[in-house]
């Protein structure tokens, strides 16, 4: 029974850390699926995190603060979007300066505001999103198996986790049931067919990259206001990232990036929890390689069990009429 | 006086120091198929981005149906029922044929209804026009006829009076071609207008009634086409005589130069392209190798001339023979006498983005000629381009001009001339003319007759059957990967077309 619940913990952790990957990984999924690669997810999740946190401890609302996050994210997409749509300028270029400045900004602008080197005030708990206990969580606790895979796994998590899960679904209806998501491939796609169909390019690039800006600052203000109860310096260290590795691994699909997504989040779970533990048959392994397993993996799955990813056939080429 | 669908009045339209189009005045009679002409560059597809829509003329008028119109996006010009299928085909292809024909004019803001609508109304097409094609076919699975049928449904399913076709049988095989011109005259029996715009000038005479030339951003001539012939529109495309078929004269054939033996070969998904061929080309002749684009042309010109390993098979080089599934060198087949004019210019033959003088040396350049000591020799270099740039009438005559900036005609030219100047025993040519000038398409030929008559073995490729015909001494017909059929340069077109299309070799095999 031990291992039972030792293994509905270590799923549960995957589920907390998998969320902010999720979010970030649907955000670049909206972007490249219109053809705008997006290495500026970090970025966006970074300013996302620290102006939710700013915004809920100034005004003690963490749905102003979510508010914030987003509100913050989204512009940042759109700086994003004015560099690399309206003036064709190189979308690597532009992400990673998005990066920098978020990085140093984020900074910056903590200590001038808050005097904490750099970091926001420790939430209360009004500031923060709380866990939902869900009907009936407390009772069946008792019940063997199925009582702590409700109380523990589906019960007990903040409303942005299940914003997060919820959001899996909803892109896949909007990608492939809606006229926005029909575009927005097609984009992607080809945007010259796009053009001649009378649709303009550009607004339609804008608007996938607004929802890039709204699922990142979800992202980011879940980082500083649910896993953390404040912002601290570089806190989504290379989320963002991996969110883009889970993207291509699970080859620009909703459902697929979710479980990329919760596949990154279990090693990291695992890494947690197995720090210190001796393993079987191989005895105390250090910290620090159970910690880089996330990221070996990462290369090792890029590198070719994935077999060919074929990502958006426009993605990364400003769309310009040809002559 | 029949009612004209579309009017232009005084078309001016610059790309900065280019005037596209100049004072182009046109009238397309409603019901009628009119063909415009004109060498690549006139402008004819400028003008047509102009009605579409695409593009916004500096000045002047455009009048559909009678009425003044301001077509400022394509959405205007669907608007007002003017559709257009592309050269290079606006299809999202990994898309279903019907996400690509309700993208853009869904009629609600989710697909279930527009796809079923859709779905209804492609049906209808289908029979009305004899337009039929799978609608949940994906697009990249599709032969090319069929992907442009899909241009043509999409036009229709937008309410197109009005259809413009750019260039449209490029891509398409004779038989293809034919349907499509039996589509054409059954969209023109429906009332509608069709707006045709090629280079090719059979295709003119064969199915429009009115034709418009063009040239150097003007508009020269409007003519009847029963009142026309394919000379005098050749000569307003130029704007001056040219000869359509080449004078040669009988070859005189001499020993084998060239000898492939047993040629199999692979492409990169392990489809089997060429499927054990031999043939021989001699000195003094030029062997043609007719047949629809992808039965193995391309993969036996790239084993040829050493740039993809083949599964099998040698070729003989005077009587020597170089292992061709080894790692078969362009450089060691081109030092012994094989030169090799790539069917793809812009990403084999040339570097777009190097000096005319540059490109004139590629793959000669360790050629002591152009080299002082270990450096390049600039001077010469140039010399030796500007000789070339005479010789071969290439324009701009200007050897530090940038290659992408060359029209395309002027590019094959680049590469011909520093192919054929190497003076190789065996020249491998494939695609000789495609995207070239009517005029430069007769100075081609004219050297590739040149190089026979000095007892060179010429091998040329082409999908233009045309041209092959017009210039081989015995054609080879290729399907599926093997040669089906030889042939003497008096075979009529269609006896090649039945070859090409594989039934005489289908009709054998059962």
């Amino acid at each position: 029974m031990d291992v039972f619940i030792a293994i509905v913990q270590v799923l549960d952790s995957t589920i907390r850390l998998s969320v902010p990957l999720l979010l970030a990984c649907l955000a670049g999924l909206y972007s490249e699926r219109a053809g705008v690669f997006d290495i500026g997810l970090e970025g966006k999740m970074l300013v996302g995190a620290f102006a939710g946190a700013a915004a809920a401890s100034v005004f003690h609302s963490a749905y102003l603060g979510l508010g914030m996050a987003i509100l913050i994210s989204v512009a940042f997409a759109l700086i994003h979007g004015f560099a690399s749509i309206t003036h064709r300028g190189n979308q690597i270029v532009s992400g990673v300066a998005i990066n920098f400045i978020a990085a140093g900004s984020t900074i910056m602008l903590g200590q001038a505001w808050f005097q904490q080197g750099g970091r926001t005030p420790a939430l209360a708990s009004g500031e923060r999103f709380g866990a939902i206990i869900w009907r009936g969580a407390d009772a069946v606790r008792g019940v063997p198996i199925l009582g702590p895979i409700y109380s523990e796994l589906i019960s007990g998590h903040s409303v942005l986790v299940y914003v997060a899960f919820l959001a899996v679904p909803f892109t896949w209806w909007v990608l492939f049931r809606t006229r926005f998501g029909l575009r927005l491939r097609a984009v992607g796609e080809n945007p010259a067919a796009v053009d001649t169909a009378g649709i303009s390019v550009a607004w339609l690039r804008y608007r996938a990259l607004i929802c890039t800006g709204v699922l990142t600052g979800i992202a980011g203000a879940y980082l500083s206001m649910v896993q953390n109860g404040g912002f601290v310096k570089d806190m989504t260290a290379g989320k963002g990232y991996i969110a883009l590795a889970a993207l291509i691994f699970a080859k620009w699909k909703p459902v697929n990036a979710m479980f990329a997504c919760l596949l990154f989040g279990f090693l990291d779970a695992l890494s947690i929890r197995l720090q210190g533990t001796p393993l079987p048959l191989i005895g105390k392994v250090p910290v620090q390689f159970m910690q880089a397993l996330p990221y070996v993996l990462t290369v090792i799955l890029l590198a070719g069990f994935i077999g060919k990813a074929i990502p958006p056939r426009a993605g990364g080429v400003p769309y310009v009429k040809e002559r | 006086m029949a009612q004209a669908a579309i009017e232009l009045i005084g078309i001016n339209k610059s790309f900065g120091a280019v005037r596209a189009n100049r004072d182009i005045n046109l009238e397309i009679v409603r019901g009628t198929i009119h063909g415009i002409v004109g060498e690549n560059g006139a402008g004819k597809s400028t003008l047509m981005s102009i009605l579409y829509g695409f593009y916004q003329a500096d000045s002047g008028e455009i009048r559909v149906g009678g009425q003044p119109a301001s077509i400022k996006t394509p959405n205007d010009a669907i608007a007002l029922g003017i559709g257009m299928v592309h050269q290079h085909f606006m299809l999202v292809d990994n898309f279903t044929v019907l996400e690509n024909v309700i993208l853009g004019a869904e009629s609600d803001a989710l697909l279930k209804k527009s796809i079923a609508k859709a779905r209804s109304e492609l049906e209808r097409l289908e029979r009305e026009y004899g337009l039929e094609v799978d609608p949940d076919a994906i697009i990249e699975e599709l032969p090319v006829g069929l992907q442009q049928r899909v241009e043509i449904l999409k036009a229709l399913y937008r309410g197109a009076e009005i259809l413009i076709l750019d260039e449209p049988t490029g891509v398409l095989t004779p038989a293809e071609a034919d349907h499509l011109f039996r589509i054409l005259k059954q969209l023109k029996e429906q009332g509608k207008t069709v707006v045709l715009i090629t280079h090719k000038l059979r295709e003119i005479m064969a199915i429009t009634d009115t034709v418009s030339v063009m040239r150097q951003g003007t508009m020269v001539a409007t003519r009847e086409t029963r009142k026309t012939t394919v000379e005098e529109l050749a000569e307003l495309m130029v704007g001056r005589r040219v000869l359509l078929r080449v004078e040669k004269g009988e070859a005189e054939a001499g020993g084998v130069k060239l000898a492939v033996k047993n040629l199999t070969v692979k492409d990169s998904r392990g489809v089997t392209m060429v499927d054990d061929i031999s043939f021989d080309v001699r000195a003094g002749e030029i062997v043609g190798i007719a047949g629809v684009a992808g039965n193995g042309q391309s993969e036996m010109l790239e084993a040829i001339s050493g740039i993809r390993r083949a599964v099998s098979g040698s070729v003989m080089l005077d009587g020597k023979p170089i292992d061709l599934t080894g790692a078969a060198d362009p450089g060691e087949l081109r030092d012994r006498g094989l030169a090799h004019v790539p069917e793809d210019r812009h990403h084999v033959g040339l570097v777009l983005a190097f000096e005319e003088n540059e490109n004139s040396i590629l793959g000669y350049h360790d050629d002591p000629r152009y080299l002082r000591g270990p450096f390049l020799n600039i001077d010469a270099i140039r010399d030796d381009a500007r000789d070339k740039i005479t010789k071969y009438d290439i324009r701009p005559a200007d050897c530090r001009l940038k290659t992408a900036n060359f029209s395309g005609g002027n590019q094959q030219k680049i590469v011909l001339a520093r192919e054929m100047e190497q003076d190789p025993g065996v020249l491998i040519v494939g695609q000789p003319t495609r995207g070239v000038d009517v005029g430069a398409i007769e100075f081609i030929h004219k050297r590739l007759i040149a190089m026979r008559d000095q007892g060179k073995a010429v091998l040329v490729v082409s999908v233009e059957l045309d041209e092959i015909r017009s210039l081989s001494d015995r054609i080879l017909v290729m399907f599926a990967g093997r040669i089906v059929g030889e042939r003497g340069p008096e075979a009529t077109e269609g006896e090649l077309g039945l070859l090409m299309a594989g039934v005489e070799h289908q009709e054998a095999a059962q």
